[in-house]
């Protein structure tokens, strides 16, 4: 990497993004170039992994390294890469479909293993690859392709979600503000552990309901004097009282990465045998 | 005539010791020089606390679990009810009475009868109820021949730790066995174990699963992701404990999906890695698996087969996860596939798979088995200076902007794989259809060169890996195609049936995907039938061979949850020849 500093541009694949005029999604992804270069990322030690959807195809928007995985398992790819090599910075990206519907089941374990990678989700609340299905975050009663008469199901609230499993690092934006986005993707990249963002990147195609012109009266910053080391109240104002999109950093914790916690386990067991391989055949001598 | 081959049976009440006490005699025993096997079934009709152990040991090699037992040792009523109906004439029945326990023995014809009070002599004389077992030993051995000597010194190492008076008493409880044998039993049977032999000494007992993870560590594994499951849990244990100690990195996943997705990422990332399942976990790894195909993302997956579908038969042994190896998972996905035979092949196999998955960048599936898994054998102590490890091609930038094809067409249609961190190498790595370089193409020849090129690299593989071994006559009246740990009971029944004069030749394929058609189709010119025995219902290795070679066979399918008695074998090649 040169002394220079890389500027937004510079993170830019040859790719063009596959998304379509108006899509919230693009205002994240610039967010996302403005905050690697602000923190002058090296994009050949970085690795963004993503799953299936609209906004998974993230990764070949960057010129970092990538895996665009199967959908759903964006999070247990990105802790493998994470695991074997500490040394790249992993993000994984992704919407709330591949997030908390086919791939919910991993979300708890990321989060309670503390895994050192940044999440970042981008939520529409509707399935726009297959063309317009209610997604895990739309609200009751939405009427879309397989929700004619409108939907039987309550939302998932992935903020309150990755509070409660103990996620060390909870945020929110807007990308009708991607000012905002860029400096919550730069945070969550410096916290050590697993740092969740949740983005709400309205659908202009599929969701006539949550747009943009919608959401303008709905957002607001988090309260002045909110503490963001209070997780009570953190998951508090993710329930949403009134109905607010309260964006800004929820809450943050300084815990012990998982890496932290297996290079622990690795000091421990090298006390046991001193001589390696052969020190294990032993074990097995009659 | 003594019979230098005895297989003994030991069953009672959970915490009475017959676990330990097994172990502690199959070490001896390996220590001493002999071959040993254990084989660990657990009867349908097991009653809560029902312990049991089998071994089986010789100065010889020792093929398979052999056929039902030669000696029963009866801890208690329980265990005698449970295997009363095996006691076949010319079997021991070693019981624990005729005073002191709980067992009256009915009356077996043909069955050799020898009463020790096991628990009357810890109990009264020894005042250590707990050392019951241990007098079974010093009977069990003095009896059949074991090396007492060596048991003793395993019981001093063993119990060292615990104190000088724990010693005395198991040293005193080996003796008492012995002596009252020796004062109060007439031998009538003909099991002896043979001189050990010296050169047989250097070994490690151990069992499937350990030396699957043993090889795994000799390979170099650096990364292990697992969901604990049965048969295949100790995998993951013995990884547990040791792969920290060289550095490596050990998850357990919150599910299979989980833990291939954690292999793929760390693979991606540069690292051997690895997973241990069982056939639920294979289904839910086979879409992911499909990913690391298309993706070219070198992995391992351990599978040891259980009964099934579904839940099926956890602790039992079954051959029929084949089908799902091999085709499970949608679209046209490539793989390897190998099948292994013995404790031994269970660390040779786990090499080879890794060397395979990184030469080829493709996922192997491990094929092993419950009873694989679980049983130990006295193996030879492995050298890994002795093994050829390969290392995947990479990636090396030349610099410049040129941009990177990931999956370059070259000559063997393997391609350099760059690691993360590099630069010049950036790419993104993808389930969906790519052209040279890892961006989606979706035109119709792409599809079908990429498609050529994920099978195409596996082409020579037969040549390249020699994947079959050749066993017995040249022109043979029957010839054994056999996969998986069957293979120990069709060597054993091949070796009956050629003393008694019938030509038969077997053929042991380790690879079973993609299938060593030009081994098999000579090997089924040179005989003039092919038998396949198989523990599985839908004849699932005989489909492959047919759907591959057009070669029919005639089928020989058990699926109670138990691995073929040598016996059933010898019996069935008798039959096919002289019908």
């Amino acid at each position: 990497m040169t002394a220079q500093a890389l500027q937004p541009k510079d993170y830019k694949s040859v790719v063009p993004p596959t998304w379509c005029a108006g899509c919230g999604d693009y205002g994240v992804l610039n967010s996302l170039y403005k905050a690697f270069s602000e923190l002058n990322i090296d994009y050949n030690n970085t690795v963004i992994v993503s799953g299936i959807g609209c906004s998974s195809r993230f990764p070949f928007f960057v010129k970092t390294y990538g895996i665009h995985t199967a959908h759903g398992r964006a999070l247990p790819v990105a802790m493998g890469v994470k695991l074997a090599n500490p040394e790249l910075r992993v993000v994984a990206t992704g919407g709330d479909g591949d997030g908390f519907s086919i791939g919910g089941g991993h979300v708890p374990h990321i989060c309670r293993k503390n895994v050192d990678i940044t999440y970042i989700i981008m939520d529409n609340r509707i399935y726009g690859l297959t063309k317009g299905q209610v997604s895990p975050t739309s609200d009751m009663g939405m009427v879309s392709s397989t929700t004619p008469y409108g939907s039987p199901d309550r939302p998932v609230n992935p903020l309150a979600f990755c509070l409660v499993y103990g996620a060390t690092f909870v945020a929110q934006g807007y990308s009708g503000n991607p000012k905002e986005i860029a400096a919550l993707i730069k945070q969550g990249m410096e916290h050590k552990g697993f740092s969740y963002i949740n983005l709400v990147s309205p659908c202009p195609t599929f969701n006539k309901t949550n747009t943009f012109q919608a959401y303008k009266d709905l957002v607001e910053p988090l309260p002045d004097d909110h503490d963001r080391t209070n997780l009570p109240r953190a998951v508090e104002l993710a329930l949403n009282p009134g109905g607010k999109i309260r964006t800004g950093v929820y809450f943050e914790s300084d815990t012990p990465s998982y890496q932290e916690r297996l290079d622990e386990i690795k000091s421990k067991a090298s006390k046991f045998t001193a001589a390696g391989f052969a020190g294990i055949v032993d074990l097995y001598r009659p | 005539m003594a019979r230098d081959d005895v297989i003994i049976r030991i069953g009672g009440e959970g915490g009475e010791g017959i676990i330990s006490s097994g172990d502690i005699i199959t070490g001896a025993s390996a220590k001493a020089g002999f071959h040993v096997y254990t084989f660990k079934t657990f009867p349908a009709e097991i009653r809560g606390g029902y312990a049991m152990y089998q071994l089986r040991a010789s100065s010889k090699q020792i093929l398979s679990q052999g056929d039902g037992f030669d000696v029963f040792v009866a801890f208690n009523n329980d265990a005698y009810q449970v295997n009363k109906k095996e006691l076949k004439p010319g079997t021991v029945l070693l019981w624990d009475g005729p005073e002191g326990g709980d067992i009256q023995p009915e009356s077996h014809p043909g069955v050799i009868s020898y009463a020790v009070p096991m628990t009357r002599i810890a109990k009264d004389e020894l005042k250590a109820p707990k050392a019951k077992n241990m007098v079974a030993l010093g009977a069990i051995s003095t009896l059949f021949s074991f090396p007492i000597e060596t048991l003793k010194e395993n019981i001093r190492l063993k119990f060292g730790k615990k104190g000088q008076e724990v010693v005395d008493i198991n040293i005193r409880a080996i003796d008492m066995g012995k002596e009252y044998v020796e004062k109060n039993i007439k031998k009538q049977d003909p099991y002896r174990l043979g001189e050990p032999q010296a050169k047989d000494k250097d070994v490690i007992v151990i069992s499937g699963n350990e030396a699957v993870g043993l090889g795994a560590l000799a390979a170099k594994v650096e990364f292990f992701s697992a969901y604990p499951i049965t048969p295949a849990t100790e995998i993951a244990i013995m990884l547990a404990r040791n792969l920290p100690k060289l550095g490596g990195t050990l998850v357990q996943a919150e599910d299979e999906i989980a833990s291939l997705g954690n292999v793929i990422g760390a693979s991606y990332a540069g690292a051997k890695s690895m997973t241990a399942t069982s056939g639920p976990g294979l289904s839910l790894m086979t879409e992911l698996l499909g990913l690391a195909s298309i993706a070219e993302i070198p992995l391992v997956v351990a599978n040891v087969q259980r009964g099934g579908p579904s839940t099926g038969l956890p602790t039992k042994h079954e051959q029929s996860d084949l089908f799902t190896a091999v085709y499970g998972g949608h679209g046209d996905m490539s793989r390897i596939v190998l099948a292994v035979d013995n404790v031994e092949d269970c660390f040779h196999l786990t090499v080879d798979a890794f060397n395979l998955a990184e030469k080829y960048q493709i996922p192997v599936i491990l094929l092993s088995d419950g009873s694989l898994g679980f049983r130990t054998e006295g193996i030879k102590v492995p050298d890994p200076s002795t093994l050829k490890l390969i290392d995947r091609k990479w990636f090396e930038p030349k610099g410049g902007e040129e941009v990177y094809k990931r999956y370059e067409y070259t000559k063997d249609l393997v391609s350099p794989m760059s690691k993360p961190g590099q630069p010049g190498g950036n790419y993104v790595a993808t389930g969906l259809e790519h052209g040279e370089v890892s961006r989606p193409v979706y035109t119709p020849e792409n599809h079908t060169r990429m498609i050529d090129k994920r099978f195409g690299k596996l082409a020579n593989i037969e040549d390249e890996y020699k994947p079959t071994e050749r066993e017995g006559d040249e022109n043979a009246d029957l010839g054994i195609i056999s996969w998986g740990s069957t293979q120990g009971a069709v060597r054993e029944a091949l070796a009956r049936a050629r003393a008694d004069g019938l030509k038969v030749a077997a053929l042991y394929p380790k690879l079973i995907f993609p299938l060593p058609e030009k081994a098999i189709a000579k090997f089924a010119k040179s005989v003039k039938k092919v038998l396949i025995p198989e523990i599985n219902k839908q004849a699932q290795f005989a489909e492959l061979v047919r759907a591959r070679t057009g070669i029919d066979s005639i089928r020989y399918n058990i699926y109670g949850g138990l691995p073929f008695p040598p016996g059933d074998i010898y019996n069935k090649i008798k039959e096919v020849i002289r019908p």
